[in-house]
């Protein structure tokens, strides 16, 4: 299948574009700003056109372009990655089965998305996904109730990856070892949390 | 060591930041205690999940940030929902929307005339069918209401001397007749002439205007009583379609007609007379209406005019009714008989006219 697929992109594109691809996949894997922006200007109108002409608004074309770029972002940070077509067809091939996805749990439509555009399966990266977005939800529900200043503290080292002397700082600790006591506090807290929720999910 | 020593050597471990003594150390503690080993594992999968949530939510941040530099600069454009997607899906679906309009007008317009053209049409109809028919029912009662009226009059004959004239027929052979007593009505003298022209006076001895039955005694010395009546009065109901026929002085002259029974009822289901279809006048009002048999089966009463053909004779059984009232209110015509046999049941017709005739009078008021 992966063999047709890129077989296709081959007669559509040049081997330069494939090359120049697989750079932008990479660059995105390392949260580079300027391949985002890339990804966005290149393939948003696509999907903002699919999700409209589908009864859908601005704001769904939006959540949905980007919750398929989260998904080729993934793709491209995991070990087995291998994009076997072009970006364009991928993104578009995901955003059509996240939509349809939503109309259904939505009942709106059990119709299908009639599409012009070529599309590839994408089903097995779908349910890695779905597994994913559910382990996001438990992060975020578990972060969403630990408090302040437990959150803001956790985000700041580990999201926003601060060291723990600018922390001390920021949050007003006597030293950064009395912020990493802090710290270590709420990450086992979290952690109880996180895992009460991932059992039971599991 | 407590838990937070040992998660801080862990997430050290993981993160690479231990010496190498310390990992040497870490490493062998690991493989000596499970709980320990869990706990790295653990840590692990947590801090990749950290991690990952961290990265999304960067991302996520990152999106939105590009989302609105791109628009700032043109790259995408945002097409907003509302008034604007209204727009959008009006010039997308205008065509379509034109179709279906068309194809829904003309259907309304179909079905609209559809039934502007049937089904309205034919109630309509009907209504204003039986509207005129209420008309035409009401005129008809009105009309023939003055004309039944008018009939009571123009029956009788507007004879030189007499004011009024009919018909009138012997029910007792000594001299008791019976006619209706429209023609009799207001008359301050009657006489009754017989076919021969012999005039003999009257008198008026019972009149029921509810029934239209006058008995009237011929009070004349010239006046031969005869033995018996060729006739009988019939005392039972009719049958349909028997066939009839009429004695009566529509002139001067005794004039014959015959018909059939076609109704049991009267005008408008007037159960105490019937319909024949027979050929009467004016001045046949109080004649005899016979069946085959020789028996009187009603008296010749009135005429529809705005219909051929439609006479109505009283029922010959109110001629029974008629006596017995006036027995009852009058004691003196006790010994009236009327005559329960014909002597003519298989007589031919010719020959039961001969007979009848003699027994008919034509009855005069003055």
């Amino acid at each position: 299948m992966g063999y047709q697929s890129w077989h296709k992109c081959i007669n559509t594109d040049l081997v330069d574009s494939y090359k120049q691809e697989q750079e932008l996949l990479k660059a995105l894997a390392v949260n580079d700003k300027k391949a985002i922006e890339r990804i966005y200007a290149d393939n948003y109108s696509l999907i903002q056109n699919l999700i409209l002409n589908n009864s859908g608004t601005e704001e769904d074309a939006k959540d949905i372009f980007q919750e398929a770029v989260i998904i080729l972002y993934e793709k491209s940070k995991s070990d087995s990655f291998e994009l076997s077509c072009q970006i364009k067809t991928y993104i578009y091939s995901v955003s059509r089965r996240l939509w349809l996805k939503r109309l259904q749990y939505n009942r709106r439509y059990e119709a299908e998305i009639a599409s012009l555009v070529e599309i590839v399966p994408v089903e097995e990266d779908m349910e890695e996904h779905d597994k994913r977005s559910l382990q996001f939800g438990m992060m975020e529900k578990a972060m969403s109730s630990i408090g302040e200043p437990c959150k803001s503290l956790l985000e700041a080292y580990y999201i926003n990856k601060k060291s723990m002397q600018e922390i001390a700082e920021n949050f007003g600790y006597t030293n950064a070892d009395n912020a990493k006591n802090q710290k270590y506090k709420c990450l086992l807290r979290l952690k109880k949390l996180f895992f009460a929720q991932y059992k039971n999910g599991n | 060591m407590d838990d937070i020593s040992l998660l801080d050597a862990a997430e050290r471990y993981l993160r690479g930041e231990m010496t190498e003594e310390e990992r040497i150390l870490f490493e062998e503690l690991r493989k000596n205690n499970a709980d320990v080993d869990q706990l790295v594992v653990e840590h692990h999968f947590f801090l990749d999940e950290m991690n990952r949530h961290a990265n999304i939510k960067n991302l996520r941040s990152t999106f939105h940030d590009t989302h609105i530099a791109l628009l700032k600069e043109g790259s995408i454009r945002e097409i907003p929902t509302g008034k604007a997607r209204r727009i959008y899906l009006w010039t997308r679906y205008k065509r379509t929307i034109a179709v279906a309009a068309s194809i829904a007008g003309v259907t309304a317009l179909l079905f609209s005339g559809m039934v502007t053209v049937l089904t309205p049409k034919a109630d309509k109809n009907q209504v204003e069918v039986l509207g005129r028919k209420l008309d035409i029912l009401e005129k008809n009662q009105n009309h023939t209401n003055s004309e039944l009226r008018d009939v009571k009059h123009k029956i009788e004959i507007p004879g030189t001397p007499a004011k009024f004239g009919g018909t009138g027929f012997l029910i007792d052979a000594k001299g008791f007749l019976v006619t209706n007593a429209h023609v009799v009505k207001n008359a301050s003298r009657v006489t009754v002439q017989n076919r021969t022209g012999l005039e003999l006076n009257a008198k008026t001895i019972f009149v029921d205007d509810s029934l239209d039955i006058a008995i009237l005694k011929i009070d004349d010395s010239l006046f031969k009583a005869l033995n018996t009546l060729p006739y009988a009065i019939k005392k039972s109901s009719n049958d349909l379609a028997e066939p009839i026929y009429t004695l009566g002085y529509p002139r001067d002259e005794i004039v014959y007609g015959e018909g059939y029974l076609s109704a049991k009822t009267g005008f408008n289901g007037d159960t105490l007379t019937c319909q024949i279809s027979v050929a009467a006048n004016p001045g046949n009002s109080g004649g005899p209406v016979l069946n085959k048999n020789g028996e009187v089966i009603g008296i010749l009463s009135t005429r529809q005019v705005a219909a051929e053909g439609v006479v109505f004779a009283i029922n010959s059984k109110n001629i029974f009714r008629a006596l017995d009232q006036m027995k009852r209110t009058d004691t003196t015509y006790q010994n009236i008989k009327l005559p329960g046999n014909s002597a003519m049941k298989s007589m031919e017709r010719v020959q039961q006219v001969k007979k009848v005739q003699e027994c008919v009078y034509m009855v005069k008021g003055y």
